[in-house]
């Protein structure tokens, strides 16, 4: 303790903070290297809250060593000492209003992106694809193709695809960093996310959600392709894959394991809805009628 | 008397307040029993979300309508209705210093209250017996908890009284057992209360829809 | 031997694991060694009549201390565990359901049976003494809280070696912790480990609410009250407010696991979602009753070690109560993903942030009462400016969770880990352990050792750092909460490799603080003055530890900061404070010829009135634990006798006359006068 205080913060905050800052150009920071519309928004705004929180946090930071290397009690100090000096109007209402401004700006770009991201402008006709999460793999039907896939799911480029989600196990959440946030998937409820993938590329999935002995293992794929190469692909799975039955369903359902990609040529049709209405879907009619529609 | 004055006389007796409320213990614990009932107001708050959220919730099983008897619950709330004004009689008869009376009004409220649980065990056996139980749906499972609640902390009351009518008996009515009278009041009041919320939310709006 | 017998030991014991055989031989061995040494000293007698029966706060707020210094223990080797199985991915340290456990009992016990108790070993070690009070307003009730408090504590800590513990996570969402997915008493454990703490802490609530609003000084007005006051004021309405949904929720989910109901099944109408909302309208309130009192600990300690009023004393009650009413107006932040619309996440995320500005103004204020302070660097005060930092970029970081489609990329993350063990750590534990080597001299008699102290705030400290920083980071990189093992091709590892480095140190750094506590016992400088750190408020007007019934005589309070103007006014330094802006008229009054200098001086004592010592809160709670445990295991052969007991304990309380006692006025001037006070 005997060389001036502030000098190990300044250390320890350079050292701490700047990678934090600077993380954006590694590709590994799958958030700050989206690759597609949606997590393009996100990343904007988490950078604008980064920039507009560090505007109060290193000032203050600063401040605080500052005045702890000035005001401490030593023999040679020079600065005042004022031990009545309680208030001031003049400070008091200026740091009530710094964090009302960052704030303001912060809540308002929030709330424009919040209504941005529900549901995006439709070009073209999206995608869809019925995600299961099951314990512990994940299902995905694609009903306009009927084929099924576990484990990793194709999608095309630059076509928007909506995902509609549900849980025939406990609730997990479904998360593509790269594409865009996570939504819930839960056991009764249909919850749509909408992604888009501008480049082809393997996206990194997991489920985010803890569910229990095997969750640490359900990482998944998103693999986007160019639109042909999806036809393709799907052609080949309906030529050599087997189908889903009602009785593979069920063991995927009620073996609680951990298994590799797999796919299915077609699945028992229904199926998805049924499930999200016996598990509580049936006291939910807008439910029933997200999963459907 | 004054604040520093009050302190250093806190355990002496202060004749100008209410017999219940005349010592500092006495007081202090009326005002926390306060504090705890809103707690407990919160708990049944939470339950009757819990209700509200579920009652739909059916699972092909009896319905309100079905199991609800209108004769049977009305009964129960006239009785505790009643009953909630005789123990406010007892309450006014303790400041008053008649220990009789006292004793007599708190024994009708007790006796109320057990033909109210008596009452409501009746209609819960004879869901039961009609496949009504707990386990048969989300509905069941939330409005036999919040009736059920509401039950036990009735004849959770019903002890209590007791016990303070015995202190009564055996002590009279003094600065240590007229704060007992009040708070076991209080607290029945409270419970009449929930039961206005029960009776409304629970069987009107299920008779309703 | 018979099938029966070892089919019941393999579900009773926890078997096949050496971790837990070296839990279960570590147990034996303490409690062997415990039993041993209260025997053999003959301190049976000693430990019930002076701690099991006590109602004294001061003694309440020990046994909560040592309580929550054991858990901490406890927790941090949970810790130590977990960050070892994650050094490198593959690891085999630990397996995914041992992992499951630890990160789930860490959780549970580092909020519940850490912070909680932390918080209220403060409240009742400073608290009466602050507020020139005897005792709380109820004592009775205070040792109930604690017995059952720490039997709660027990049932859970005892899952990890019979029965096995509860592994669906902290906050425990159904259906995985509902009766299809967890089968075994696990999850019972934890549903009545915590309600029956839980009633605990409601009673605490109300205990501390009514205190401070009924058992204040004469003179002792709202805007005269220490801030540490207040923010347990603030605290304890939170509790009153907050825990009855805890209870319902916690009862509800027992109630499906028990009784076969459908709360939050996926079947038969159930709605998980529901519990949820419970919890965290409960859960959200929570985080700021464990912070509140250590803002209030952190503005006690600064206003002392820059020997300076608080600054903006106004301002600090205002942002308290701010918190107060907003932190009930956020708990849906913490499942924005879960589906709601944009028009209810917007108003969510808006809520949230804004609790960021009182926060910060608070911030403000602490760091302009340093300003033109005399600010002396002792351990309460290092912990203190260390939090400042870590709790700005936790604040930050909340704010960025707060921002709804952001959270859509945190949530669940490493971000979020970072994120809330920055304000719980930062926050909490330094506020705790500020709160503790400040008011260590009030409730032993003697000083920590500073060299000590320092060591293990800097190993401590940069060990956070060197901890959680990566975590942000490989949070940003996808790394979800909860997982026993990662891939390993994604960039994680050398992070996480650094992150169990901190971990380490932050466990060294405990570890430095125990030997601190140790050697101070035996080399710590008495404290004889009763005020070793010049302090402001009238705790330090007493002598350490201080007399059982506190004062001899009820101060009579005439300013903020009362025992800093009683000092000045002895010395007759008070002339010329009128002049100075803010400083109440009152002041002027005394002056160096009123102003009493010994308890003589201002007259006759008179005897005191204090409550009787009773064992029946230590077997009320034995009781709640028999019911507790029965229901666990579904032996209501126990439970019921466990539940009648409860009963009859309630009742002989009821029946029983004499709860009280004087002091005789002799017995306080002898007390008194070892002192040297009369
Ligand atoms: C500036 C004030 C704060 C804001 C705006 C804030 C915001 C948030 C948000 C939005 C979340 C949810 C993130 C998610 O689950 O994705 C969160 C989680 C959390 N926060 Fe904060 N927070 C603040 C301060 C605090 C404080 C003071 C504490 C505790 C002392 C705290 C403890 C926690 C905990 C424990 C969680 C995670 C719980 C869990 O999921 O297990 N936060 N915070
Ligand atoms: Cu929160």
């Amino acid at each position: 303790m005997n060389k001036p205080f502030w000098t190990k913060w300044r250390h320890l905050m350079f050292v701490l903070l700047v990678p934090l800052v600077t993380s954006g150009c590694g590709e590994r920071y799958l958030v700050l290297n989206p690759a597609g519309p949606v997590a393009r928004i996100e990343q904007r705004l988490i950078i604008l809250t980064i920039v507009m929180v560090l505007i109060v946090v290193i000032p203050v930071i600063i401040l605080t060593a500052v005045i702890v290397a000035r005001y401490r009690d030593r023999p040679d100090r020079t600065a005042p000492y004022m031990p009545e000096w309680s208030e001031s109007k003049v400070l008091e209402v200026v740091w009530w209003g710094i964090p009302i401004v960052i704030i303001g700006i912060i809540g308002t770009f929030t709330v424009r992106d919040t209504f941005r991201l529900v549901k995006p402008q439709l070009p073209e006709a999206p995608l869809t694809i019925q995600v299961t999460s099951l314990n512990w793999k994940w299902l995905f039907q694609y009903p306009d193709q009927n084929i099924a896939t576990v484990n990793y799911c194709k999608i095309p480029t630059n076509r928007p695809v909506e995902f509609v989600l549900t849980s025939d196990a406990p609730m997990n959440s479904f998360w593509v960093p790269q594409l865009g946030g996570q939504e819930y998937t839960m056991p009764g409820m249909a919850m749509r996310l909408w992604l888009q993938a501008d480049k082809p590329g393997v996206y990194f999935g997991h489920g985010a959600n803890f569910t229990g002995k095997g969750y640490a293992k359900m990482a998944f794929d998103v693999v986007a392709t160019d639109a042909q190469g999806f036809d393709q692909w799907t052609k080949q799975v309906k030529a050599s894959a087997p189908p889903l039955t009602k009785q593979g369903y069920k063991n995927l359902t009620t073996k609680q394991d951990i298994v590799g990609k797999q796919e299915f040529s077609s699945f028992p049709p229904g199926m998805f809805e049924a499930d999200i209405r016996i598990n509580g879907g049936m006291y939910m009619k807008h439910q029933l009628k997200e999963a459907t529609d | 008397m004054t604040v520093a004055e009050h302190h250093l006389h806190e355990w002496e007796e202060d004749h100008d307040l209410p017999l219940e409320y005349s010592t500092e213990e006495g007081g202090l614990k009326i005002f926390g029993f306060w504090v705890f009932l809103v707690t407990d107001m919160l708990l049944f708050a939470c339950v009757f979300s819990t209700y509200a959220v579920l009652f739909r919730h059916t699972n092909y099983g009896p319905t309100p309508v079905g199991i609800f008897d209108v004769k049977g619950f009305t009964a129960e709330t006239l009785i505790l209705l009643t009953s909630s004004f005789t123990s406010g009689l007892g309450t006014l008869f303790m400041r008053r210093g008649q220990k009789g009376a006292l004793i007599g009004w708190v024994l009708v409220t007790i006796v109320l209250g057990l033909s109210f649980i008596g009452l409501e065990l009746s209609e819960f056996i004879a869901d039961v017996q009609n496949g009504a139980t707990m386990q048969r749906s989300a509905f069941l499972s939330a409005f036999f908890t919040l009736v059920g609640m509401h039950g036990c902390h009735v004849t959770f009351g019903i002890f209590w009284m007791t016990s303070v009518l015995i202190q009564v008996a055996v002590r009279g009515i003094n600065t240590v057992t007229a704060p007992k009278v009040f708070i076991v009041g209080l607290y029945w009041h409270f419970l009449d209360v929930v039961w206005v919320f029960i009776f409304t939310v629970v069987y009107l709006i299920g008779e309703l829809t | 031997m018979p099938a029966s017998v070892t089919n019941f030991a393999t579900h009773f014991f926890v078997l096949g694991d050496p971790l837990i055989y070296g839990a279960d031989a570590s147990i034996v061995l303490v409690t062997l060694a415990i039993l041993f040494v209260l025997t053999y000293f003959k301190k049976w007698g000693w430990l019930w009549r002076e701690w099991l029966t006590t109602v004294d706060h001061k003694k309440i707020g020990i046994m909560y201390l040592i309580a929550a210094l054991l858990m901490f223990f406890r927790g941090g080797v949970d810790a130590i565990l977990m960050r070892t199985q994650l050094v490198w991915p593959g690891m085999h340290f630990l397996q995914s359901e041992h992992y499951n456990e630890i990160f789930t009992t860490h959780g549970t016990i580092m909020i519940l049976f850490m912070a909680m108790p932390f918080i209220f070993a403060m409240f009742n070690i400073a608290v009466p003494l602050q507020i020139g009070a005897r005792d709380v307003a109820f004592p009775y009730l205070n040792a109930i809280s604690f017995w059952m408090f720490f039997f709660g504590a027990m049932l859970l800590n005892l899952s990890f070696v019979i029965g096995g513990s509860p592994d669906a996570g902290w906050v425990s969402y159904p259906p995985l912790a509902g009766p299809e997915y967890s089968i075994g008493p696990g999850e019972n454990f934890y549903l009545l480990a915590l309600q029956i703490s839980g009633i605990g802490s409601m009673g605490t609530g109300i205990n501390f609410f009514v205190t401070i609003l009924k058992m204040r000084a004469p003179g002792m007005t709202l805007m005269r009250m220490p801030l540490f006051c207040w923010s347990v004021l603030a605290a304890s309405i939170l509790i009153i407010l907050a825990f009855p949904a805890l209870t319902a929720a916690l009862a509800l989910l027992l109630f499906d696991r028990l009784a076969g109901s459908h709360f939050f099944t996926m079947l038969a109408g159930g709605n998980p979602m529901m519990y949820i909302n419970l919890f965290w309208v409960w859960g959200h309130p929570e985080v700021y009753i464990v912070v509140l009192p250590a803002f209030g600990i952190f503005s006690e300690v600064v206003a002392t070690f820059s020997r300076k009023r608080t600054f903006g004393y106004a301002s600090m009650v205002a942002s308290l109560m701010t918190i107060v009413v907003l932190s009930y107006l956020v708990w849906a932040h913490h499942f924005f993903t879960m589906g709601a619309g944009p028009g209810v996440n917007s108003f969510f995320a808006l809520a949230s942030m804004i609790i960021g500005i009182p926060t910060g103004v608070k911030v403000f204020n602490w760091l302009f009462t340093m300003y033109r302070g005399r600010i002396r660097m002792t351990a309460p005060m290092l912990w203190t400016v260390g939090f400042i930092p870590n709790f700005v970029i936790g604040g930050a970081t909340g704010v960025m969770l707060a921002s709804a489609p952001t959270d859509y990329q945190y949530h669940n993350s490493y971000f979020l880990i970072a994120h809330f063990h920055q304000v719980l750590i930062g926050g909490v534990v330094y506020g705790m352990l500020a709160g503790m080597y400040y008011w260590w001299p009030k409730m032993f008699g003697h000083m920590l050792n500073e060299r000590w102290a320092r060591h293990a705030f800097w190993w401590f400290n940069i060990g956070f750092y060197v901890c959680f920083m990566p975590q942000y980071l490989v949070g940003l990189m996808g790394m979800t909460r909860r997982i026993y093992d990662y891939p390993g091709d994604m960039g994680w590892n050398t992070l996480n490799l650094v992150s169990t480095i901190g971990a380490y140190m932050m466990g060294i750094g405990f570890i430095l603080l125990v030997l601190d506590v140790v050697y101070s016992i035996f080399y710590g400088e008495r404290d004889k003055t009763g005020d070793p750190w010049d302090g402001r408020t009238l705790e330090w007007s007493l002598p350490s530890p201080a007399p059982h019934y506190n004062f001899a005589r009820i101060p009579i309070v005439t300013a903020r900061d009362a025992w800093w103007i009683m000092k000045e006014a002895r010395r007759g330094d008070l002339t010329d404070v009128s002049t100075t802006e803010g400083v109440e008229s009152v002041r002027v009054t005394q002056s160096k010829q009123t102003a009493p200098q010994s308890l003589k001086q201002s007259g006759p004592l008179q005897p005191i009135h204090m409550p009787k010592d009773s064992g029946r809160p230590f077997v009320l709670s034995v009781c709640f634990f028999i019911f507790g445990w029965g229901l666990v295991f579904q032996w209501y052969w126990m439970a019921i006798p466990g539940f009648l007991g409860i009963l009859a304990s309630l009742l002989a309380r009821s029946f029983e006359k004499e709860t009280s006692y004087h002091i005789p006025v002799e017995e306080i001037e002898k007390t008194e006068a070892a002192y040297g006070r009369l």
